[in-house]
Parts: C-alpha cells; sequence; structure tokens
C-alpha cells in the first residue's frame, strides 16, 4: 500500500513537472515570450523595458529555473488587464463559482444515474432502458454547448423565462449550466451501470443470495450493485474531468463567472498570465482526480492489488 | 462486410455521412445564395415557413442578412476537412509512435509514454484554448492543436497490440528468416494494428467535429466570415430571443452528422473489432 503511494505520488510530481513546463514553453512556441506578457497596444521601448523587468533576456534555462521556482508559490506574474496577480483572479473564479457548477452536475450525474442504471438491467429492453439507450446516442452526439442553447430556448425564451438564461446568483440560476453539463456523462453512467448489473447478476453468489430467500431489491442493492460500481467510479472521475472541460464551454454559454469563461475571456486580451495560471490549476485538479480515484477503487473492491 | 444490410442504424448513417459530403462538394451550386455577402436590408428573416419567411431564404438569414442554409451548406466543408484532416495527422503520428514504443520498448517507450500522461493532464479544449491563443485562429492551426493533442490515444492501442504481436510466432518466424525490424513492421504488425485504429479513427473524427465546433464557438476557429458551424451557434447565442434559427439549424447539422459517423462507428467496432463491447 505504501509503495503504491509513493508510486503514484511520483508520477504525480512527474506529470505535474511536465504541466509546469508545457505553460513554461506555450508563450514561447513562436519564440519571444514578452509580446505576450504586456499590453499590446505597447511600443516598441516598453516591450523593450518589460523584457528587461521581467528577466526575460536572460538565458532560457536561467528563465526555466526561476520559472520552476516560482510555481511552487503560486506566482504566475500580474494580469495584463487587472493588474493583479494572475493565480489570485483564477482561484476567486474556481472557487465558488467553478465548483459550484461541476459539483452539481457530478451529483445530478451519478445519483440519478443509480436507479436508472439499474431499472435499464433489471427490466432489459424496457422503457427505460430504451430511453436511456437513445439519450445516450444523442447525447454523444450533440455538442453540449448547443444542448444549452435549446434549453435555454426552451425554458427561458419559449416558457416565458421560466429559468434564467444567463448569470449566476441562486439555486435557479445553477439549473440550466448543471443539466447541460451533466446530460451526456449521465446518460453514458446509465449505460455502464446497466452493463455491469448484467453481467453481475449472472453470477453465483447472486443465484445464492435469491436463493436464501432474499428480498430482490436487497439483492440487488446489496449485493450486485456495489461489483457494478467499479467502472462508474472510473467513468466519474473521467467524467469530472470532461466536467471541467465542459466547464470551460458552459460557462461561457451562460455567461457562469467560473475559471473555463475566465480564460476564454483572456484570450482575446492576450492575457497570458491568467491563461497559463489557469491552465495550471486545470491540470493540478485533473493530476489530483485521477489520483483519488486510483485510491477509491481499493475502497470499493479490496481485490484490486496496489502495485 | 457483413451484416450491413442488416444494420439499420450503419444504413442511416451512410447515407447522412454521404449526403453531408454531396452537399459539401456541390455547395455552390445548391446555395441560395453567397454565404458571405451581407444585406442587412433581410436582416434576422425568419425560414420560409414562419411568418415573414420568403422561398428567397429557406432556412432564414443571420444578423448580416447571410442566407443561413448557404452558410450551412458551406459550413460542412469546414467540419469535415478539419474532421478528416486532424484525424489522419493525430492517426498517422500516434501510430508511427505506438509502433516504435511497442516495437523497440526500453527508453522511447518509456519517454513517450510519460509524455502521454503530461498531455492527458490538460482538458483538451483547455490546451487547445491555451495553444490557439498564442499561435492565432486559423483553419491550419485548428487542424495542427485538434490533430497533435490526438495521438496519445492511436499511440496507446497500438502500443498494446504490437508488444504482443512482436510476440507471435507469424513475427518470430519472419524474423528468424532474416526480415529486417522495417519489414517486419511495415508488412506484419502495421497491418494487424490496422483495424482497431480504423475503428477508434472513424469515433474521433465525429469528437473531431464537435471539438471544432466548441473553437468556433469560443471564437477560436476559422476566423469570420468564412462559415463554421460552431461560430454561426455563436452568433445565434447572441440573437437567441430574436432569432431561435440561428442556433437550431447548425446543431441541428453538427448533431446529423456526428450521429451518423457514431452509427457506422458502432457497427465498424462489431466488425473490426468483436472484442470490444458495443457501448450502445
Amino acid at each position: 500500500m505504501r509503495a503504491f503511494l509513493l508510486r503514484r505520488a511520483l508520477h504525480a510530481v512527474f506529470v505535474l513537472w511536465g504541466v509546469v513546463s508545457a505553460v513554461f514553453f506555450l508563450v514561447r512556441l513562436t519564440g519571444d515570450p514578452t509580446p505576450f506578457l504586456v499590453d499590446q497596444t505597447a511600443t516598441q521601448q516598453e516591450i523593450a523595458e518589460a523584457r528587461t523587468r521581467l528577466g526575460l533576456d536572460r538565458a532560457l534555462h536561467v528563465q526555466y529555473l526561476d520559472f520552476l521556482r516560482s510555481v511552487p508559490r503560486g506566482d504566475f506574474g500580474t494580469s495584463i488587464r487587472e493588474k493583479r496577480p494572475a493565480m489570485q483572479m483564477v482561484l476567486e473564479h474556481l472557487w465558488p463559482a467553478t465548483v459550484e457548477l461541476a459539483a452539481a452536475a457530478l451529483l445530478l450525474s451519478t445519483i440519478l444515474a443509480i436507479p436508472l442504471g439499474v431499472a435499464s438491467a433489471t427490466h432489459k429492453n424496457g422503457a427505460v432502458d430504451h430511453a436511456s439507450r437513445l439519450a445516450s446516442l444523442f447525447l454523444q452526439s450533440m455538442p453540449s454547448f448547443w444542448l444549452g442553447l435549446m434549453l435555454i430556448l426552451l425554458f427561458a425564451v419559449e416558457l416565458g423565462g421560466l429559468l434564467p438564461a444567463f448569470g449566476s446568483g441562486s439555486l435557479r440560476h445553477l439549473i440550466l449550466p448543471a443539466v447541460t453539463l451533466a446530460a451526456a456523462p449521465l446518460a453514458q453512467n446509465v449505460r455502464l451501470i446497466r452493463s455491469g448489473m448484467l453481467e453481475v447478476l449472472q453470477q453465483d453468489y447472486v443465484r445464492t443470495a435469491r436463493a436464501k430467500g432474499l428480498a430482490e431489491r436487497f439483492v440487488i442493492y446489496r449485493h450486485a450493485l456495489r461489483n457494478a460500481a467499479i467502472p462508474v467510479i472510473t467513468v466519474t472521475g473521467l467524467s469530472l474531468g470532461f466536467m471541467l472541460s465542459g466547464a470551460v464551454i458552459i460557462e461561457t454559454v451562460f455567461s457562469w463567472p467560473g475559471m473555463g469563461r475566465l480564460i476564454v475571456q483572456a484570450v482575446p486580451g492576450r492575457d497570458f498570465p491568467v491563461i497559463q495560471a489557469g491552465v495550471f490549476v486545470f491540470a493540478l485538479i485533473f493530476v489530483g482526480l485521477n489520483l483519488i480515484v486510483d485510491l477509491l477503487y481499493t475502497v470499493v473492491d479490496p481485490r484490486v492489488r496496489l502495485t | 462486410m457483413i451484416g450491413l444490410a442488416r444494420d439499420g442504424g450503419a444504413i442511416l448513417g451512410l447515407i447522412v455521412i454521404g449526403g453531408t459530403i454531396l452537399m459539401a462538394a456541390l455547395a455552390p451550386a445548391l446555395s441560395p445564395a453567397d454565404p458571405v455577402k451581407n444585406s442587412l436590408i433581410d436582416r434576422l428573416a425568419p425560414p420560409m415557413w414562419s411568418a415573414g419567411g420568403s422561398a428567397k431564404h429557406p432556412l432564414g438569414t443571420d444578423t448580416l442578412g447571410r442566407d443561413v442554409a448557404s452558410r450551412l451548406l458551406y459550413g460542412a466543408r469546414v467540419s469535415l476537412i478539419v474532421g478528416l484532416a486532424a484525424v489522419v495527422v493525430a492517426g498517422v503520428l500516434g501510430v508511427a509512435l505506438g509502433l516504435v514504443s511497442g516495437y523497440y520498448r526500453g527508453f522511447t517507450d518509456d519517454a513517450l509514454m510519460r509524455l502521454g500522461d503530461v498531455q492527458l493532464a490538460f482538458p483538451v479544449l483547455v490546451l487547445a484554448v491555451a495553444v490557439l491563443a498564442v499561435l492565432g485562429a486559423s483553419l491550419a492551426n485548428v487542424i495542427l492543436v485538434l490533430g497533435v493533442t490526438g495521438w496519445i490515444t492511436y499511440a496507446r492501442i497500438v502500443r498494446g497490440e504490437t508488444l504482443s504481436l512482436r510476440q507471435r510466432e507469424f513475427v518470430e518466424a519472419a524474423r528468424a528468416l532474416g526480415a529486417t525490424d522495417r519489414y517486419l513492421l511495415w508488412r506484419h504488425i502495421l497491418p494487424n494494428v490496422l483495424p482497431p485504429v480504423t475503428v477508434v479513427a472513424t469515433f474521433s473524427v465525429a469528437r473531431t467535429i464537435i471539438a471544432e465546433a466548441s473553437l468556433s464557438f469560443l471564437g477560436l476557429g476559422i476566423p469570420p466570415p468564412a462559415p463554421s458551424w460552431g461560430a454561426m451557434l455563436d452568433e445565434g447565442r447572441n440573437y437567441i430571443t430574436t432569432g431561435w434559427w440561428l442556433a437550431l439549424f447548425p446543431g441541428l447539422a453538427i448533431l446529423l452528422l456526428v450521429l451518423g459517423i457514431n452509427l457506422v462507428g458502432d457497427w465498424l467496432r462489431d466488425q473490426l473489432d468483436p472484442r470490444m463491447e458495443r457501448s450502445m
């Protein structure tokens, strides 16, 4: 167990080092990064001054080591637009807005998936099964932001403002973006629980449990579901990543003040310190989630060997 | 190609894909109007069956008075080109690196797979947004970004297959007869990894079309005034209360095309890779 944790932690550190390096080289893809780190209206002389001030005239490896030292302090420089520390801005948008949205979507997509997935398996080819199959096929085939637009069209325009289309601040504002973000992962989870359950329900111990005369509900929820849960954990981990990625675009659709929208809005103004800090935080969350998913396996299934 | 006649979904999918390619190719002949010509007097005309619509603009006009039907037809070109080109870039890169990784193993393999781990730590869309912010938005850059970020999926599958194929008897036999590494990779291993790669590539085209639409929606795709389905939806978002058709039709076009590709992908998977489970 300890060896496993150590290995995973080392791996995470390695990946983070890669992420930091990628962020460092991102603004250097086209050569000189200075124009990306000053105001777009800056004159040649101002750019030259900034180059000296930011230390961008030093050798590449000196800059790189310096960057590696400043990252653990969360120092990604100052936002060009708002003249504030970039990391501070990113964190303000991550918490609470993005976390709220992702958490709501995650809850929706996992909690609803359990009864729907079980019903699809126990009533194979029934109404729920067919509906979830169709929903999954369609939701995989449409851009999530278009689903969002259609929900806005329906609930905010056609139904005369039943739910607000844009902005944040109340639970009602959260409904449309959370549903939009949760829809595709929900359909996917339902299908996964279904196929997991179908497999598990064939097992001998399920037959034994039934033979003992246990209530069917008990057999399904206590014996079968627990063993069908493993793929769901993987997919939940993956769909959390999907949700963060999706948040970039869903936040833009609904003008939700999260960090995805912050990054997108930083692009036209070429506010690179904010983009760098945002990309880094996204990757950090991603790596952390993957680590948690790995650990959760061992809780759900003690047979999973940690090597 | 058994089973096609019995798989209604796959036939439907092929018809949709074929129809889209045909319409994109014949866009100049089929379009009712010039897709980039402004006509402010005609702006925000509804579809022909709505009150105030006319047959001159079957699916209505946008905020600059441009014909929506024509823009959809020309927009199909962008979706198809980006979808196919990016998948070719990703596929060639991923297959080549996967073969090298799985065949030679050792340091190259470790380095490539760790590089893949790092790349997978970025949500694709976030990475694409950041890179396009540096490179600038253009058709070539969108293809480049979506292509280069897609290699790892192929590399992992090909690497896994290669690892097991290189131990198989027919490869050992060819090696014993003096075949070079290059010959073995090219003639014996590559043909055997292609079936799963084809399946993955098909689904990737579908995902790439959605990714291109997403980037265009965020203003990072093909620069205006060239028509792209994602960019049309961005406009539809801003005029959702006054012009519902602007938000509806481009999305329906994406849904139909991507659904068609996914249906064909499901069928291909059943044919080429029976070990993979059907997702539906």
